[in-house]
This record gives structure tokens, sequence and C-alpha cells, in this order.
């Protein structure tokens, strides 16, 4: 015989709860080889495609423009994957799962929480499978490991507090397929009209302008520092403040939502 | 607790919608409830309050004795949801869906694996067990929700609109279920737009229109209150209708006339001899007869004077 006891609302319970929801997270894999593409092969595919495409235009030469361009990619690629929480989020709103949880006598944060562990998991794949494809074809972080797990736990952070767009969107949208439309609409624009792969310099001037406030490019640059060499810490500032305050503006729209439905 | 669910006075607003105008709600414990009420009716709101997912605009709820707003994390240690769509992750296999619900409820890996098996294994979804849900079938999909909301042993089980959709054999099943958690003491509440499923499943129906109950009662007094069959008969020679007419209003109130066929409400099927007899005495040769069961368009007919399914798009 099983016995349920039921668990108390301690932070405790919260947690290993939190647990059990990355775990369905990261087992959906198992059962959806598309996610499993869009994690390792697409990011494979951009970085071959960027660096042999547009390497000899761009820069001269392939791995001189690899070098420039993969702390970019990785940025770009990063806040392109935070739109799979949305997704996520609006397949169990439409589908009645997250009723079902929110039915349980689980902590109330505990769905959202384990999302987020284990977009995070995926972030972090993600991004591991886009700087060994850079290393293989020659790419090299110059700063040594701490400039390497720097720039891995700056993303982890950047795209979790981004994320609460892809969230808030999740939450209005009415059929999951439509987050990636109105996400899309959003973050390509914001992830192409940056430095993330092109020098800000070679763009007109009003381009700039908006280049420059753009929490991409500081992002971009904050990378670039971390891996390859450059100024670190006004960047990582500029970037994180833009991505906080994405954070603060629909973290509270999405978690109202959420509860009003 | 001898009543599982009180509810007074619901009230719930949706904008300019009133989903609940003033329902009361009881179900006693060891029975099963059955919210009868077309599309629209304010049904699933109900069951939503009841579960804590919805907070009511006005009026009060105990579940197990509980309050759903005060103590609703002790309510959902009590109950379990199936809710208007079979809500489990396609993504996952069916055993690792229950088993995620039980570690959600603080089972050890062992027993929510072992708890799983058990229920896979009554719902006839052992083979199924490693296949991923999106694969099944309607009923599959329907069992699995159905046992994914009985892995903690609720005491109190919301079933909203368990059955729609699914093909007659299907329901069967799902019917079935029902009828087994009942007579392990488990307490139902079960909505349905099927009137007959009400009657089926239910002890005490309440029937709901427009976020308000319209009538309430057993099976059987609703019968009584709307006429819950329609006895059809048709005869060879059509200038016999008169006698059937005549025959026919000696049992029931108010017999119609349409194309040669009379028809009336009947509550008591043992009528339906009587009936034979005296059209046998009268000479009458009977082409059709045809006892059937109210659908709820007519026992909407009969309560409100109009049709479900004008109220639905009202
Ligand atoms: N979240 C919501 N927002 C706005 N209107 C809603 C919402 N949920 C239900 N309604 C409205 O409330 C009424 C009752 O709905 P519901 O409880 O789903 O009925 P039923 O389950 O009986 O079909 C309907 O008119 C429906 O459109
Ligand atoms: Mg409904």
């Amino acid at each position: 015989m099983t016995t349920l006891t039921v668990p108390r609302q301690s932070p405790g319970a919260g947690l290993r709860q939190t647990f059990s929801l990355a775990w369905r997270g990261l087992v959906q894999i198992r059962h959806n080889p598309m996610e499993l593409g869009d994690l390792s092969f697409q990011p494979i595919m951009f970085v071959l495609l960027f660096t042999y495409l547009f390497g000899g235009a761009i820069s001269g030469d392939p791995v001189a423009y690899l070098q420039f361009m993969l702390p970019g990619i990785i940025v770009q690629s990063g806040l392109m994957a935070t739109m799979n929480s949305g997704m996520g989020l609006s397949v169990d709103l439409s589908k009645g799962f997250f009723d079902r949880l929110q039915a349980l006598p689980i902590a109330r944060w505990a769905p959202l929480a384990g999302r987020i562990l284990s977009d995070s998991v995926k972030q972090g794949w993600s991004m591991f499978i886009l700087m060994a494809t850079g290393y293989a074809i020659g790419f090299r972080a110059t700063e040594g490991v701490v400039g390497v797990l720097g720039a891995f736990g700056l993303m982890l952070l950047f795209t979790f507090l981004v994320s609460w767009f892809a969230v808030f969107v999740g939450s209005i949208a009415d059929e999951p397929e439509k987050v990636m439309m109105y996400g899309f609409t959003v973050i390509f624009p914001l992830s192409f009209l940056s430095n993330a792969f092109v020098r800000t310099d070679t763009l007109p001037g009003w381009l700039q302008a908006f280049v420059k406030v753009n929490p991409v490019t500081h992002m971009s640059d904050a990378l670039r520092g971390m891996l390859t060499g450059g100024p670190v810490l006004t960047n990582t500032l500029w970037g994180l403040l833009g991505a906080l305050a994405i954070a603060l503006i629909f973290a509270p729209l999405a978690l109202a939502k959420i509860k009003r439905r | 607790m001898s009543h599982a669910i009180v509810a007074e006075r619901l009230v719930k607003h949706f904008g300019q919608t009133k989903a609940l105008d003033g329902v009361d709600l009881t179900l006693e414990s060891g029975t099963v409830l059955g919210v009868l009420g077309p599309n629209g009716a304010g049904k699933t709101t109900a069951v939503r309050i009841l579960a804590t997912l919805l907070r009511p605009d006005g009026g009060s709820a105990r579940v197990g004795g509980l309050d759903v707003i005060k103590d609703a994390h002790k309510v959902r240690a009590l109950v379990g949801l199936t809710g208007q769509y079979a809500s489990v992750d396609e993504a996952l296999t069916g055993s690792e869906n229950l088993r995620l619900i039980g570690r959600l409820l603080g089972m050890s890996r062992a027993d929510s694996r072992a708890r799983a098996a058990e229920l896979l294994a009554s719902f006839h979804l052992e083979d199924a067990a490693d296949r991923a849900a999106k694969t099944y079938s309607g009923g599959m999909r329907r069992r699995l929700d159905l046992a994914a909301s009985l892995i903690g042993r609720p005491k109190v089980l919301f079933l909203d609109e368990p059955t729609t959709g699914l093909d007659p054999r299907a329901r069967n099943e799902v019917w079935e279920i029902v009828r087994e958690l009942v007579s392990d003491g488990t307490s139902v509440l079960l909505t349905t737009q099927y009137l007959d499923e009400a009657d089926q499943l239910a002890d005490r129906i309440s029937v709901i229109d427009h976020g308000k109950v319209i009538a309430h009662g057993t099976p059987d007094e609703l019968k009584r209150q709307t006429g819950s069959q329609a006895l059809a008969v048709r005869p060879v020679q059509e200038s016999d209708v008169d006698k059937v007419l005549a025959v026919i209003s000696e049992v029931a109130a108010g017999p119609e006339l349409s194309n040669g066929t009379v028809t009336a409400r009947v509550t008591d099927p043992a009528v339906l001899p009587a009936v034979v007899r005296r059209l046998d005495d009268a000479g009458v040769a009977i082409a059709e007869l045809a006892l059937r069961t109210s659908t709820l368009d007519e026992v909407f007919l009969a309560l409100t004077g109009h049709r479900a399914e004008e109220e639905a798009k009202a």
C-alpha cells in the first residue's frame, strides 16, 4: 500500500516539487526529437553557417569572424530560446495541465520555478554546444576558465530575466502557435539590430543610435570581454539592467494574468 | 463529514458575463452529484471555484468541511480534479505523467512508481504505459486523466464533463470507473450536458442554466417534474389516430399529433404495456411504438419554457 503524505507548504517541499517539475521539462525532450534538434543541431548549424557564409565577406577570414561573432550568436540564440519557455507555458495553460498542477497541494510558485529551472538547463546545454562547435572550427577563449564560467553565468542570468517577456507572451496568447509569432516579432529585430554579428561602426548613423542602446549589444560586448578580452564591467551592467527592466515590467503582468484566468 | 461539498450563493462575474449568479450546491459524502446544464451554463466555473482554482466574487463554499478560500491548501490535499479537457502532459508517457503527480504529492520514487503501475493496470493502460500520451486515443487519454486525479486517493472527486467527445464504449468505461470509485466511498461531483449520464450516475442532480440552479432533486424527482420520456405511437391506418389520441390521453397529459404520429411525455415507463393493451382492445394496428429518454433539450424546454440551444447562444 502506498500512503499519501500531505506535503506541508514548507520551502523545502516547494523546492522538491520544483525539481520534480524540472525533471518533467527535461524528460519531455526524450519524446520530442524536434526539441533536441532545436537545442543541439540548430546551434551547430548557425555557427557553421555564419562562420563560413558571412565570415569571408565581413572579416576577410572565417576564423577571425568566428572570434568576433561567437559571443554574439550565444546572446542571439539564448534570446530566441527564451520563447520556448513562453511556448511551454502556453501549452500548459491551453491544455489544462496548468490547472491540474494548481489543483494539487503544491507551492504556488513551483510550476513556474520548475519551468525556469529546466529551461535554464536547456539554455546551458545550447550554449555548451555553441562553444564546442566554435572550438572545433577555431574559436579560442583567451581569458581562461574564469572568463568562460563567467560567460555561462551571465547568460543564464540574462536569459532568466528576459524569459519573463516570453512568459508574458505565453500567458496572453490564446494558442501556443501564436507565442512564437508574437515573440519573434520582438526578439528577431532586437537580436539582429545589435553588434552581435557586425561591428557598430559599419552601420549607418541612425541605426548606430539604436544599436548602441540595445542591451543585446552590451551583452555581446560583455561576453566578448569575458571570452576574448575587452571591457566587461560596464557592458555587463548595461546588459543586465536592460534585462532587469524587461523582467520588472513583464513578470508582474504575466503573474497577474496567470492568476486572474 | 456528512457533506462533502456545501456551496452557498456562489457568484462569479467575468466582465459583463454572470457566469455564476448565486449557485447553491450540496454533495453528500459517498454520493454523486450531477451538475447538468448546457454549454456556458457555469458548470466549469463552479468546479474551478470548488477546486480552489478560482476565487468567487460572492458566496462561500466548503469542501470536506474546509473553506475553499481560507483553507485552499488543505482542500487541495482532499480533492482530485479531472478538467473538461483531458489535461495530461502529452509529451510524457502515461507512466511518467502519473509518477510526476505522485512525486508532487510527496510520495517516494518507489511509492509513486507502484501507485502509477497499480492505476495503469486497473485502467487497462499497461500496454501503453511507456508510450507518449500524445499517441493515445481520446478514451485512453480520459482514463489516464482520471488516473492522474486519483493518485492521491482523493476523498472528493471533480469530473468536469468526463465523457464529452467520447464514443459510447469509452463512455461506458468511464461510467464503470465512476461507479467503482463511489462504491469505494469517494464523493463525486460530476458535470455533464447529457441527461442520461446524470441519470445513470448521479444520486442527485442540480440543473443549472445562466449561472442559476433551476431545478434540484433525485433523477426520479426531476423526471416526474419534467416528463422524462417521450412516447411515440404511429398507427398503420392514419384514420386510427383519433383512437390513439384517446388511449394516450388516458395515461399522459397533452398528447401531440404530427405526421401521423402521436407523441406524449410520460413519467412512468410502466405505462407502455398499458398503452399496448388498450390499443389492442381498441383494435388499432400499430406501425411504430417507441419510448425514448428525453434529451437535455426537452428537460430544458419543460423547466424553462425555452430550448437549451438558445440559452447557450444568448
Ligand atoms: N475566464 C473567463 N473569462 C471570461 N468569460 C468566461 C471565462 N470563463 C467562463 N466564462 C464565461 O462564463 C460563462 C460560463 O462558462 P463555463 O463555466 O465555462 O460554462 P460551462 O462549463 O457550463 O460550459 C460562459 O458565458 C463563459 O463564456
Ligand atoms: Mg465547461
